[in-house]
């Protein structure tokens, strides 16, 4: 074991298991890792050393005791901060939530727990998820490692760097509107939002209840599956979690095969507005995956022109309702409480200080597209749009296995590039967003840098509710591929930090 | 608008035709909160039954309380109800300290049941039928204790103390289609709707309903409109009125005040109103410049409930026999008439007098003993009857002790009186008070032979055939028996030693 740092989660945890290196080792040469470049990339919020080298030891003492370690055992992950952990500083990346320590574990977070992974830290993100640079984090923008002078992408930019940057070999995201997949694309890493449902949102600070899903980031197809297998799964403490079995993503991986499988080509993303290397990037992947024995089809989805309407519709009225309970009442931030000042007062000053620009437009857009005289017209509408599109996709899916597109028009951007621009900042997530409203599943995966800046680019395959399985399929077969052709994975081009 | 100015009640109605709407909140009484596993039981230390659930916290979701659910549907079968075959929960959002997620978990526009009556029957035996709008799942907020301050309201109150333990018990709302027609007799009906609804909800098992305790709370909307026309007025909303007494109160009080505004030319405002038990009036809340933007939208967190035909039909199978029919029913079995039965309806007595007869009393005692001493012990004490410190078993054992003459109607008062007082069982207040009937006839005989012995006089007219004559002996062997004394079994004995045999 070289450098441990660069192993994948399936190598590392068999390197565990066999007892070529322990847990704790491991967990240090990552907390190393992270003491030597976080400065600069700024991915984590708070690192757990004492927490992640608990669990370490835990999991040698496991192995000691002679017991069956998980596939996972062992292996160092970077969560994302909108996930609770019990006496672990948990903020959304809001000052409104800065030193709560929640009382109690996400789901999530106790089957990472139950599962033997280490979890190392919390790290960056847009706060409440709304972003797509993690420039709107209350604690500063995170550094996307290929060029630190440019976004990592969002929400959860921290997840993504971490791994880029080789502090984690696996992350947690969650995804709204792209923000597990449009992070992977920018940094060359996958990511994958499982069919909605899927994995329990118990413990997941909500932006929009309809439309957040926790899932699995890595650097490769395979450590993604394994990572989804131990995190999926229903959880009678979320009501919307799906009591189905969970497709075998792990198998699908190894299978890596797409011959015979129909893929299709969504007509409506592309031209004006895409950078050219991505396009490029992308057709070369389709033409790929041609060569590889899939059937390439066009297909048309008219609805999705609507989708970035719709979503900036439904996510900000969701929202501008859950972020309701942030008054100062039981946790968080409280400002101006003098004694003399009533509730209502300490909770008007409560937000108006512990919300950033981006939170506040979002409440207040939702709060206006819920009021009465206006519900139908916006809400209303959207949720019809969100219709339509679950029908553009069950048509399509009636004809192919899988979509394909770009994950996002571009590569990253310069920090600071879109952050007065709302509108440009939310068009990163135009290809992402129409799997959101379906509920169905999507994975990102590199496939090469775009000519122009040498920056990595994703491509994006969507499968249908509940067939996460085939997104590992193709995913896997593209990356094995690609690597084959580059002679090594795409991170390895990433400059040294 | 000062309480001076109110025109009399019917003044008032000869000009005006009243228009209630009545909103029914019904704490559930299931061992878990609505939308998470913590533990209702009343009176906990504040803040002991929470959750991050209830609480709030980032993070945390709702699972539906599936008793919650059925009793629900219940309730809404025995108003006559439709129950929705599809229907969802929906955010009611609003800024409130008690409220932890500040929105309420509710029904909106899609209720569990609605379109369903309750019969209700006023004091002379009148059926009036109240149409029932709809009756919805929500939960209830935490409770603020405001501190300091005149009102006890928020409003001028130094601080405000918070107990989430309320906070996700399962409510019903239950909510009336306009009552018109009811004229004069409103604030009668208002009462009786709610009294029937609280039994209804006691016969379901699904609540004690003690409107005392806050597990029934009555909103009291209430307009007038010119006599014959069909146009509705602005309504005013008396809320959280928490007796039946209070309920007939309030009705009446704001016909009153109604009619005073609208005589002079006023017009009403559109506002929440609260009610003062302590003088029957009403003081302007919260006025209502414009209907309030609630934003509700359909619950994200939570899936919709579509309960199974064959299951509601299961529930309306197993519905308990409905508490008017039940009042009927006992009416022809007992013998009285539809007064007597609606004052031990409005005493809270009926259960309580079916119990004892099952505990053995015959039913006239049974109703003697709950509607009089019992009652009259209540209302001295300001409490429910049910609360008394007695159960029906031992109303039941005082009864029969009567029965076999062991005790005088007198003397059971004062068992009845011991046991209320916690000095034991009908049987041993009696030991330890010394206070069974003397009926022994060694025991009786010195009193009588005293008594004899003192009134010589009496006992010649006796002797002589004044057999009535014996009442002034009977009184000195009760006074010297301290009242404990069985009366007739004295006469008689008097009668023996005398040698008389009265026709």
């Amino acid at each position: 074991m070289a450098d441990l740092i660069r192993c994948t989660a399936a190598e590392t945890a068999a390197a565990i298991a066999s007892g070529e290196v322990s847990a704790v080792e491991v967990a240090q040469a990552h907390l190393d890792r992270i003491n030597a470049v976080d400065e600069k990339v700024h991915a984590f919020l708070h690192v757990d050393t004492d927490g992640a080298l608990a669990a370490a030891r835990s999991v040698d003492a496991r192995r000691a005791a002679g017991e069956e370690l998980g596939p996972l055992a062992g292996v160092p992950l970077a969560l994302k901060d909108v996930f609770t952990t019990k006496g672990v500083p948990t903020t959304a990346g809001s000052k409104m939530l800065e030193g709560w320590r929640p009382p109690y574990d996400a789901t999530l977070t106790r089957r990472l727990k139950e599962a033997g992974v280490v979890i190392l830290g919390k790290t960056n993100m847009d706060e409440f998820a709304m972003g797509s640079s993690t420039e709107n984090s209350a604690y500063g923008p995170t550094g996307n490692p290929w060029d630190l002078s440019r976004i990592p992408g969002g929400s959860g930019g921290g997840s993504a760097a971490a791994l880029a940057a080789y502090e984690a070999p696996l992350a947690i995201g969650t995804d709204t509107g792209g923000s597990i997949r449009q992070p992977g694309a920018v940094t060359g890493t996958v990511g994958v939002k499982p069919t909605y449902g899927s994995v329990s949102r118990y413990g997941l600070i909500a932006f929009s209840s309809s439309l957040d899903q926790g899932g699995p980031c890595a650097r490769t197809v395979l450590d993604a599956a394994l990572l989804h297998e131990a995190i999926a799964g229903h959880d009678p403490m979320d009501s919307t979690s799906i009591d189905a079995p969970v497709p075998a993503v792990v198998a699908a991986a190894r299978q890596a095969d797409v011959k015979g499988m129909r893929v299709g080509v969504v007509k409506e993303f592309g031209g004006e507005g895409y950078q050219a290397g991505v396009m490029q990037r992308f057709h070369e992947s389709v033409e790929l995956l041609r060569s590889l024995g899939a059937e390439i089809v066009e297909i048309s989805c008219p609805s999705f022109t609507y989708a970035l309407p719709a979503y900036y519709l439904i996510a900000p009225s969701e929202c501008s309702s859950n972020l309701a309970r942030f008054d100062a009442m039981r946790y968080g931030l409280r400002v101006g409480d003098n004694g003399a000042r009533s509730a209502e007062e300490v909770t008007a000053l409560t937000r108006e200080a512990g919300f950033g620009p981006e939170v506040k437009r979002r409440i207040m857009l939702g709060t206006y597209a819920l009021s009465s005289g206006y519900y139908d017209a916006y809400y209303g509408s959207a949720q019809k749009v969100r219709t339509l599109i679950t029908r553009d996709f069950d048509r399509a899916f009636g004809d192919v296995d899988v979509l394909i597109s770009p994950t996002t028009p571009t590569t990253a951007f310069p920090i600071g590039e879109r952050a007065d621009d709302p509108m440009a900042m939310y068009l990163a997530d135009l290809c992402t967003i129409p799997s959101n409203l379906a509920g169905n599943a999507a994975m990102s995966v590199p496939c090469g840098l775009a000519p122009e800046d040498n920056l990595p680019v994703g491509l994006q395959i969507i499968a249908p509710a509940l067939a996460d399985d085939r997104l590992y399929r193709v995913g896997a077969a593209v990356e094995a591929a690609l690597n084959d052709k580059w002679g090594h994975p795409l991170l390895e081009e990433a400059p040294a930090l | 608008m000062s309480v001076i100015d109110l025109v009399p009640y019917e003044e008032a109605l000869a000009s005006y035709d009243p228009v209630m709407g009545l909103e029914v909140h019904v704490e559930l009484g299931t061992k878990t909160k609505m939308f998470c596993g913590c533990a209702t039981v009343p009176g906990a230390e504040p803040n002991s039954q929470v959750c991050p659930t209830c609480l709030g916290l980032p993070g945390s979701l709702p699972v539906v309380n599936a008793i919650g659910v059925e009793s629900a549907i219940r309730i809404g079968l025995a108003l006559n109800c439709e129950i929705a075959e599809w229907c969802r929960f929906a955010r009611k959002n609003y800024f409130y300290p008690d409220m932890p997620k500040n929105f309420q978990t509710s029904q909106y526009d899609e209720p569990i049941a609605f379109n369903g009556y309750l019969d209700v029957e006023l004091e002379d035996g009148e059926v009036f039928r109240v149409e029932i709008e709809r009756a919805h799942m929500e939960e209830d907020t935490g409770k603020s204790t405001h501190v300091g301050g005149a009102t006890g309201r928020i409003h001028g109150a130094e601080y405000s103390l918070l107990d989430y333990n309320r906070a996700g018990i399962p409510l019903i709302e239950i909510v009336t289609k306009p009552i018109v027609g009811a004229g004069d007799r409103a604030p009668e009906v208002a009462r009786a709707y709610v009294a029937e609804l609280r039994e209804l909800i006691r016969a379901l098992g699904v609540s004690e309903a003690r409107m005392d305790m806050g597990q029934m709370r009555c909103d009291v909307n209430l307009s007038l409109m010119p006599k014959g026309a069909d146009k509705f007025g602005t309504r005013s909303e008396t809320k959280n009125v928490n007796s039946l007494r209070s309920v007939e109160r309030a009705a009446r009080f704001e016909i009153q005040r109604h009619a005073a505004v609208l005589n002079e030319g006023g017009k009403i405002v559109q506002e929440t109103r609260h009610f003062h038990e302590d003088n029957g009036t009403t003081t302007s809340g919260r006025i209502k410049e414009e209907a309030e933007d609630y934003r509700y939208f359909p619950e994200p967190d939570l899936v919709p409930v579509a309960p199974a035909r064959e299951w509601v039909e299961q529930l309306r199978g197993e519905l308990p026999e409905l508490p008017r029919l039940r009042r009927q029913r006992l009416q022809s079995e007992w013998g009285i008439s539809a007064v007597e039965m609606q004052s031990a309806l409005n005493a809270g007595a009926i259960d309580l007098i079916l119990a004892t007869i099952d505990a053995g009393a015959p039913a006239d005692q049974a109703r003697k003993w709950w509607l009089g001493e019992l009652a009259r012990r209540a209302n001295e004490d300001g409490v429910e009857l049910a609360e008394l410190p007695i159960t029906p078993a031992q109303v039941a054992r005082v009864s029969a002790l009567v029965a076999e003459g062991k005790l005088t109607d007198k003397l059971a008062r004062q068992v009845i009186e011991g046991v209320l007082a916690g000095e034991g069982e009908p049987d041993e207040v009696v030991a330890k008070r010394g206070l069974a009937v003397v009926s022994d006839d060694s025991a009786l005989g010195d009193a009588i032979d005293a008594a004899l012995a003192a009134q010589p006089d009496v006992a010649d007219k006796i002797r002589s055939g004044k057999f009535a004559a014996a009442g002034a002996l009977v009184g000195a062997v009760m006074k010297a028996t301290r009242g404990q004394a069985d009366a007739a079994r004295v006469k008689e004995l008097i009668f023996e030693k005398l040698g008389v045999t009265p026709e």
